[in-house]
């Protein structure tokens, strides 16, 4: 079996026709291969999120993360990335930025030369909610949730987003199957949320798919945190490269 | 949950960084998920210097307990302070 993948930093064309700095990593082979953009966490484009990218390749799939920071902080390390952006006032990044981005990601995916032509796309924690946000504005062929915060529920009273319209009302939008993926722990999305947003698809007629892993928390996907969580994240890796596998599939 | 909670200050000081001293001018404090400390939230602060680009940082995450007793020890120095000092 030849498995090698290759992965590295690339420029793709984000939002606004703007060069911004992402990482891929895809499987070195000829066979056609479906695409995913990868949407990183709140702390940034750190060694765990290019890990998940890495994950995807080894899987079979085009995978792309591009750096939602990397406007203010070009070339920097990632946690000091997240700092300048935070200082600059760019976190949260605006919601049109965020799937400008995802779309110039969709692009370089397709124009990859083992391209299938279908598209998914993946994010954990803010990215999760980034992710159901690109579900539902731009044509897609899968999505996963990881415990995105704030796709249902108002923030409280004085929080950044507060003002910002809960994407769930967004969910007749949905372009393809949603999977999401949540810890009974967690407080945002806790489980009443996540019951609501089920709620949300199943009124709309949409596909998808829930898991909540019992004694997991927010992160529980994240290898170098606290809140890992091994018996959920092996079971979760199982669903992503299932779901991808099956609607990513020439 | 991401908080996405800043509060950013403007400050006059120096900071060592991984490249040395250097005069710092902005700070941010912030209560969301860390990079390095082994919790879910910390109480993050950076010190920075965004002339000097986005590595002249010092950054610190501190468990709230941590940083309120930081803030206590910062008030018990300042408030000792000799008259005339500050």
């Amino acid at each position: 079996m030849y498995d090698a993948v290759i992965s590295e930093t690339v420029t793709i064309t984000g939002h606004g026709g703007d060069a911004i700095e992402a990482y891929s990593a895809r499987p070195l082979t000829s066979r056609q291969a479906g695409g995913v953009v990868v949407l990183h966490h709140l702390p940034g484009y750190d060694r765990q999120t290019k890990e998940f990218t890495r994950s995807l390749a080894v899987g079979g799939f085009n995978a792309v993360m591009p750096n939602l920071y990397s406007r203010e902080a070009p070339g920097a390390d990632p946690d000091d990335a997240m700092a300048a952006a935070r200082a600059q006032g760019a976190i949260p990044v605006p919601d049109e930025r965020v799937v400008g981005e995802v779309a110039g990601a969709i692009a370089y995916l397709k124009g990859l030369s083992n391209a299938n032509g279908k598209v998914g796309v993946i994010g954990h924690c803010s990215g999760g909610r980034q992710s159901f946000l690109a579900a539902v504005s731009l044509p897609l062929d899968a999505a996963v949730d990881c415990y995105g915060g704030f796709v249902v529920g108002m923030p409280p009273a004085g929080h950044p987003l507060v003002g910002w319209e809960p994407i769930v009302n967004k969910t007749a939008d949905l372009s393809c199957p949603l999977l999401g993926l949540f810890g009974s722990l967690d407080a945002q999305p806790a489980p009443k949320h996540v019951a609501e947003l089920e709620a949300a698809l199943s009124a709309a007629g949409k596909t998808y798919k829930f898991r909540t892993y019992e004694g997991a928390n927010h992160g529980f996907l994240q290898v170098d945190s606290a809140r890992y969580h091994a018996e959920s994240a092996v079971e979760a890796w199982r669903e992503i490269l299932d779901w991808f596998g099956r609607y990513l599939a020439a | 949950m991401c908080t996405y909670l800043t509060e950013k200050i403007g400050i006059s000081g120096s900071a060592k960084g991984a490249a040395g001293w250097f005069k710092v001018t902005d700070g941010s404090v912030y209560f969301d998920h860390p990079v390095h400390a082994p919790y879910g939230h910390t109480l993050n602060i950076d010190f920075l210097a965004p002339a000097q680009g986005p590595s002249a940082r010092v950054a610190v995450e501190l468990t709230a307990e941590s940083a309120r007793a930081l803030m206590k020890a910062i008030e018990a120095v300042l408030d000792s302070v000799p008259p005339g000092l500050e």
